[in-house]
């Protein structure tokens, strides 16, 4: 514990010239992801700008493409039933963060800032094509693609004074499905062995586009060309899903560490990879799977 | 540097010197002499430490306490009404949901929050909503059993 100055800023414009003043000010928004940091050994910064007032920042609104506040909460996102029905992936990752008690406190914007390649909702946003808007007292509003933001692990390309504001994604053709799937061990205050997200489209019973994003097997939150183009062009049948695993785990590059074996990531990222389609391609057909996709499949399933 | 700050604890407000990275957890136990609220893992693991943040169940662990400034902070102390125990507490107590006694309070506050936001639970309701709870003596039958008893008590 050491010296740390502290400032609730309760407007935008008040977190911007807080963080804009060159005092290397560190934005805690739940301040779960920079209090466990802290315990694991990195020092607390020491200049602490609490944005978790400033109620500009908290709102969901789906009435186009979906906006997300960069202080909605997982419990906020899980609750939205439009983000549940349009956007499901991303319910499916924000339901079974932490616990209860994390969903309450845990921001979308800490969760993409914090850039943390097992963060639950990277990969269903990058699966989205979302867009986040990053503001700087100095020099307005730029909008950078996901895929843009994430430079390596707890590495964004936001510059020291911007602050994230939202996070917006696209709104989806009709017949669109998305799931995102992770391996875990435990039910509750998890963290992604590998997980796999999956957005697709179909005509008919045919896959017209599909991407597919992996979480937890490389530097930053991947997507994996291989697998979106394997199910491209199918119904979704055995074949094209077995082609799905085999594009993932090749386009994956885990590593070994506490939790998992690069050999046992590379494995399982491809049968997570599948059965995220597989539920994405499903939910694009009509049918209704449970939200979050996870422990229902680990348990129910004979697939 | 020590920040003045005001808590709003179980009803009470406590003035409090708090440097800036002080944990809400530390807070509560040290400066402001509740020691209901236990330090499990300290790391956002175990929930022994949960307390309502305006209602909602928080790991106070891993919440700076001056975020919590202008919050409706609820503890294990704040559960009963003055001695008249709690349905939850008194549930806890007949169902023999206590063994050791360290996780009881974080369970307490998490079931509460639940039976609150939603008074009839099914058994996996339950289960998920203390999910974030670990009970090292393993006693988790009890425990949800003794949630279930407080619904029916309250019902």
């Amino acid at each position: 514990m050491g010296d740390v100055a502290f400032h609730t800023a309760t407007t935008v414009d008040e977190a911007l010239s807080l963080v804009g003043d060159g005092s290397d000010a560190k934005v805690v928004a739940g301040g779960s992801d920079l209090i466990v940091q802290a315990r694991g050994g990195r020092d607390l910064p020491a200049n602490v700008v609490a944005i978790h007032r400033i109620e500009a920042l908290r709102g969901i609104d789906a009435s186009g493409d979906l906006t997300l506040g960069a202080l909605a909460s997982h419990a906020d996102i899980t609750a939205s039933a439009a983000i549940r029905s349009t956007w499901t992936a991303l319910a499916d990752a924000s339901a079974i963060v932490g616990s209860h008690a994390t969903r309450n406190v845990g921001t979308i914007g800490g969760n993409v800032m914090n850039a943390s390649p097992a963060m639950e909702t990277g990969a269903p946003l990058l699966v989205l094509d979302a867009r986040v808007t990053l503001r700087s007292a100095a020099g307005g509003d730029r909008t950078v693609p996901i895929d843009e933001l994430w430079t390596g692990p707890g590495r964004t390309s936001a510059q020291p004074g911007e602050l994230l504001i939202d996070v917006v994604v696209p709104s989806l053709p009709a017949h669109s499905g998305s799931a995102y799937v992770r391996l875990e061990y435990r039910r509750a205050m998890e963290i992604a062995i590998v997980g796999a997200s999956a957005c697709v489209t179909l005509d008919g019973d045919v896959v017209t586009s599909a991407a597919v994003a992996l979480t937890a097997v490389g530097p930053t939150l991947l997507r994996s060309p291989s697998a979106a183009a394997a199910v491209i062009g199918t119904t979704g049948d055995a074949a094209a899903l077995a082609a799905v695993a085999a594009g993932a785990s090749a386009d994956a590059s885990p590593i070994s560490d506490l939790r998992a074996n690069e050999d046992y990531r590379r494995a399982m990222i491809g049968v997570i990879a599948k059965r995220a389609v597989d539920v994405a391609i499903r939910r694009a057909r009509g049918e209704e799977f449970p939200i979050p996709a996870t422990p229902v499949f680990m348990e129910g399933s004979a697939r | 540097m020590k920040h003045a700050a005001t808590l709003n604890v179980n009803g009470m407000a406590y003035p409090v010197e708090l440097e800036g990275d002080a944990t809400l957890l530390d807070a509560i136990r040290e400066d402001i002499g509740l020691t209901g609220t236990k330090t499990g893992c300290d790391d956002c693991e175990c929930g022994a430490c949960m307390v309502m943040i305006d209602g909602r169940p928080v790991n106070s662990c891993t919440y700076l306490a001056l975020q919590a400034q202008g919050s409706e902070i609820t503890t294990v102390e704040g559960l009963a009404d003055g001695d008249e125990l709690s349905a939850i507490q008194s549930a806890f107590l007949d169902q023999g949901g206590v063994q050791c006694g360290y996780c009881t309070p974080g369970m307490l506050v998490s079931a509460h929050a639940l039976l609150r936001h939603n008074p009839d639970p099914s058994e996996e309701e339950i289960r998920l909503a203390l999910s974030g709870n670990l009970c090292r003596c393993t006693g988790y039958a009890k425990i949800a059993e003794a949630v279930m008893a407080a619904a029916k008590a309250t019902a």
